[in-house]
């Protein structure tokens, strides 16, 4: 690596990827156990739509997760997110439509196909230079986007596939649109805890150190290989779980929420919410998700101010929603918060 | 044979295009390490703004040409650096990709919502008909598109080897701070860069118009064949994204020809694979030393 | 005494340029080994040919007798070896303590330990004695970012022996140092040399403090080895002095 890319990996880490010490559970996970209860009963009387866009908000906050971990850890772009995120959509729409497979095997080999997948694009990409993982990530996009539309025999090409079930729980059928979501907010807080321990390990530091300095970091005997590879898949992961959550929801998919504008979209969302920042991805998907649904807004506008006040925040305050909170907290208590 | 040739001559056309669009690509990464992603969005939009402003202003073609390749130029040349790039930079270069990604999302919904979601017709200044050579029909607006398209590379390359300001650019490009030291104005250098891409973009939007009509998505492609083109050729290689572009043309009109018209595009993805599997550096490029 | 590092005709070449042009040398156990010489003599690159940081053109390194030449550099490090950089190289957005666990977390246990395992791995305790030692126990918790110059160079040393390493390389670790320090930064360097037995090479400018720390010294030029020998003989050496005088 030249002098240059070393200084521009130092340089691109503006986040302030602080690993608390003190206490077992810290506020971020109180935070993530007081949201996962105000959500379990936030829907009552808000009706069938209200409860879905509360669902698709946790749901896209998965993915958003996911690429949080890729980006705003580990300081790689990958431009697939929402190419991982359909093939686990497919992977579980075609598992439960066509072979009867129970949704929650569906949902582990999601994650686990987007997991290999991950490990297989990443392996050569990043064995050149890191920002090989966006071309190849890019390329990938478009490849999965060309097969979805393709394959009819298994995709179902542009029509897709519809009539996707939602699971049982234990015997308990999920087919409301409350039921559902309770189940999604479970689901999501799982999902959320183990991300929250993950970044807390010695794996945590690691990401943070290979976003940094990847070449002292290799000095100190860490696998940057290694770890940024694993980065990429768990991230990617995520977003194949979510694909899992997504198809169930929606109960019938198409390519279009898998394009790479979708994939550009998602990294927005993750700089928008503050990257590097724990609840970050719930912030953005917020702002990129729900905000539209609620306000009405037509899809392109939306998309073209969402971008906008992103590109503003970058200037401003590359920390995102979260930085600013963090900042506006700092001021008000003379002192650092800790808004992760 | 004679069908070879007509695509060999469609490849080596649409290649031209795409190494237009992998040299600005390049350049701008280069003195800036700007990862552009919203290169692809720069080639589609000047023939929009064009149409736009034959549309708005119902002026005729040549001066409704000049209005939008002008207004083009100034905001996605010169606007683009000072106020994208310029104050994203001191944060580094994740921050500024995402930015440019920001930016291709904003002129590609732009298009579309401020021009047409559908595609339109784009003027040729050729005629539409084919000549035959050695018992092949080759259309004319291809080689059009090679004969323009070589001469502003040809002019790129006499502009970067043969004058000074060019040598002061080619400068900045292989070290910054060297140049810097020599007494360039680099700021100035990298600024020439934006509008040279600017102006290439530009170049390669009328060209290509004509053929693959106006729409707002038209970048996508377009964008990812350049990305490839420049990473076939070499990434830091100007010489290496005119190779790569061509390579990636050829390999897409003949994927198009006789592997499958709905997997056309996956053809020059398996070649960046290949690329990168093989020959990570590239064609023509070096292999980048590690520095500590 | 056992060989430590053997380097054998290591070449490095950077286009038509050969920063390092046939140097071999052998470190011994317990020895603190000096390498001088005049700016762009070769010294950095040697050093991060050794560590597989970069890839020599030609040669090989031995570590206790074994090809390590085109390893690693994590693979190295978790082999025993060390290293501090010339430029500040600790991880500003995370404290002190995390610096050093961090420094120490991959030289025990498997990755899933890590994953499942403690959050320190361990370490605090060993930290807390690395903190001690390097007297930065003021500022266990605060960001490595916000150090003086002269307290980073030491927590970057800190960092190297984290993981009580055999072999450390040392890349100008008295650069930008204020005397006091300096002292300090010596008296800790022979302390971890005569109490754990750690092998030394020291790449500095400091004449000072290389011929008051250093067993031995070899003085590169231009790529190639000058001139070896102890403190005493290389400083009476004429080509030495040519060299040096020549610059």
């Amino acid at each position: 690596m030249s002098v240059q890319a070393t200084r521009d990996a130092v340089n691109a880490s503006p986040r302030l990827a602080r690993l608390p010490l003190g206490g077992t559970f810290d506020g971020a996970f109180l935070t993530l156990v007081a949201g996962a209860v105000i959500l379990w009963f936030a829907p009552v009387g808000m009706g069938r739509y209200g409860t879905y866009v509360l669902s698709l908000w946790l749901v896209m906050s998965i993915a958003v997760m996911g690429l949080n971990l890729t980006l705003g850890y580990a300081g790689l772009k990958s431009l697939a997110q929402a190419a991982f995120m359909g093939l686990g959509a497919y992977t579980t729409a075609i598992l439960t439509t066509k072979y009867g497979v129970s949704w929650y095997a569906a949902f582990g080999l999601s994650g686990l196909l987007t997991f290999a997948v991950g490990i297989v694009l990443g392996f050569p990409a990043l064995r050149v230079k890191a920002h090989y993982l966006a071309f190849v990530t890019l390329a990938f996009s478009t490849l999965v986007w060309l097969i979805l539309r393709n394959e009819q025999w298994l995709t179902g090409g542009v029509f897709g596939i519809s009539n996707i079930n939602r699971p049982d729980f234990f015997g308990i059928k999920l087919f409301g649109a409350l039921e559902f979501h309770r189940f999604v907010v479970v689901v999501t807080f799982i999902l959320a805890v183990a991300l929250w321990w993950l970044i807390r390990s010695p794996w945590g530091r690691a990401f943070t150190a290979l976003r940094e300095n990847p070449i002292r970091a290799a000095s100190l005997g860490i696998d940057t290989r290694a770890y940024t590879l694993l980065a990429f898949a768990i991230g990617s992961a995520y977003a194949g779980f979510a694909g899992a959550l997504y198809a169930p929801l929606v109960e019938f998919i198409d390519p279009s929420p898998f394009s790479l504008s979708q994939s550009f979209f998602l990294l927005l969302m993750v700089v928008a919410g503050g990257s590097g920042y724990l609840l970050g991805p719930f912030v953005g998907a917020l702002l990129g998700v729900v905000l539209p649904e609620w306000l009405r807004f037509a899809g392109s506008l939306y998309l073209i101010i969402f971008a906008a006040i992103v590109m503003l925040l970058l200037i401003a305050c590359p920390q995102g929603v979260s930085g600013l909170m963090e900042r506006a907290w700092a001021k008000l208590t003379g002192q650092r918060g800790d808004g992760r | 044979m004679a069908e070879f040739i007509a695509y060999l001559i469609a490849g080596i056309a649409t290649g031209a295009i795409y190494a237009l669009a992998a040299i600005g690509f390049t350049l701008v990464w280069q003195t800036s390490q700007t990862i552009n992603f919203a290169q692809g969005e720069f080639v589609m939009l000047p023939a929009v703004l064009v149409l736009l402003a034959i549309k708005l202003f119902g002026a005729p073609v040549w001066l409704g040409a000049l209005i939008g390749i002008a207004a083009f130029i100034l905001i996605f040349g010169v606007g683009f650096k000072l106020t994208v790039v310029d104050p994203m930079i001191r944060h580094g270069v994740l921050p500024l990709a995402i930015a440019t990604m920001a930016l291709s999302i904003i002129m590609k919904e732009g298009a579309k919502d401020g021009f047409s979601a559908e595609a339109q017709n784009f003027p040729s200044f050729v005629p539409t008909s084919t000549i035959e050579v050695f018992g092949a029909a080759i259309s004319l607006q291809h080689l059009a598109i090679i004969a323009c398209a070589f001469a502003v590379i040809g002019l790129l390359q006499w502009f970067v080897g043969g004058t000074r300001l060019g040598r002061q650019m080619q400068a900045t490009a292989q070290n910054p701070t060297v140049a810097r030291i020599l007494g360039i104005p680099v700021e100035r250098m990298v600024l020439l860069t934006f509008v040279i891409n600017a102006a290439l973009a530009v170049v390669a939007s009328v060209l290509i118009s004509p053929i693959y009509l106006a729409k707002f998505s038209n970048g996508e492609v377009i964008g990812l064949f350049a990305f490839i083109a420049a990473i076939v050729g070499g990434f830091n290689q100007v010489r290496g994204a005119l190779v790569g572009g061509l390579i990636v043309g050829v390999v897409d009109s003949m994927a198009a020809a006789y592997v499958s018209s709905s997997y056309r595009l996956a053809v020059p993805l398996v070649l960046l694979v290949v690329i990168i599997l093989l020959k990570p550096e590239g064609l023509m490029g070096r292999k980048e030393e590690r520095r500590v | 005494m056992n060989t430590v590092l053997e380097v054998d005709n290591l070449h490095k070449a950077f286009g038509g340029i050969k920063a390092v042009n046939g140097v071999s040398f052998s470190v011994k156990e317990g020895e603190i080994l000096g390498i001088i010489g005049p700016n762009g003599c070769g010294k950095s690159t040697l050093f991060n040919c050794i560590l597989g940081q970069l890839e020599p053109t030609e040669g090989r390194v031995k570590l206790d007798g074994r090809e390590v030449t085109h390893m690693r550099p994590s693979e190295l490090n978790r082999l025993g070896v060390s290293r501090t950089f010339q430029l500040l190289q600790v991880f500003p957005e995370l404290s002190v303590r995390e610096n050093l666990i961090l420094a120490g977390q991959e030289h025990e246990g498997s990755m899933l330990s890590r994953l499942f395992g403690a959050r320190d791995a361990g370490l605090t305790e060993k930290a807390e004695q690395m903190i001690g030692f390097f007297k930065l126990g003021h500022l266990a918790d605060a960001k490595a970012g916000g150090l003086s110059y002269g307290q980073q160079k030491l927590l970057d040393a800190a960092m190297a022996f984290m993981a009580g390493p055999r072999l450390v390389l040392l890349d100008e670790p008295a650069g930008g140092v204020n005397l006091t320090m300096l002292g300090d930064l010596k008296e800790r360097l022979r302390a971890i040399n005569a109490e754990q037995g750690a092998t030394f090479v020291v790449i500095e400018h400091n004449m000072d403090f290389v011929m008051s720390l250093c067993s031995r010294v070899i003085v590169l030029a231009e790529g190639r080895v000058l001139a070896e020998g102890t403190p005493a003989e290389v400083r009476a050496n004429p080509a030495v002095i040519d060299a040096y005088l020549g610059h």
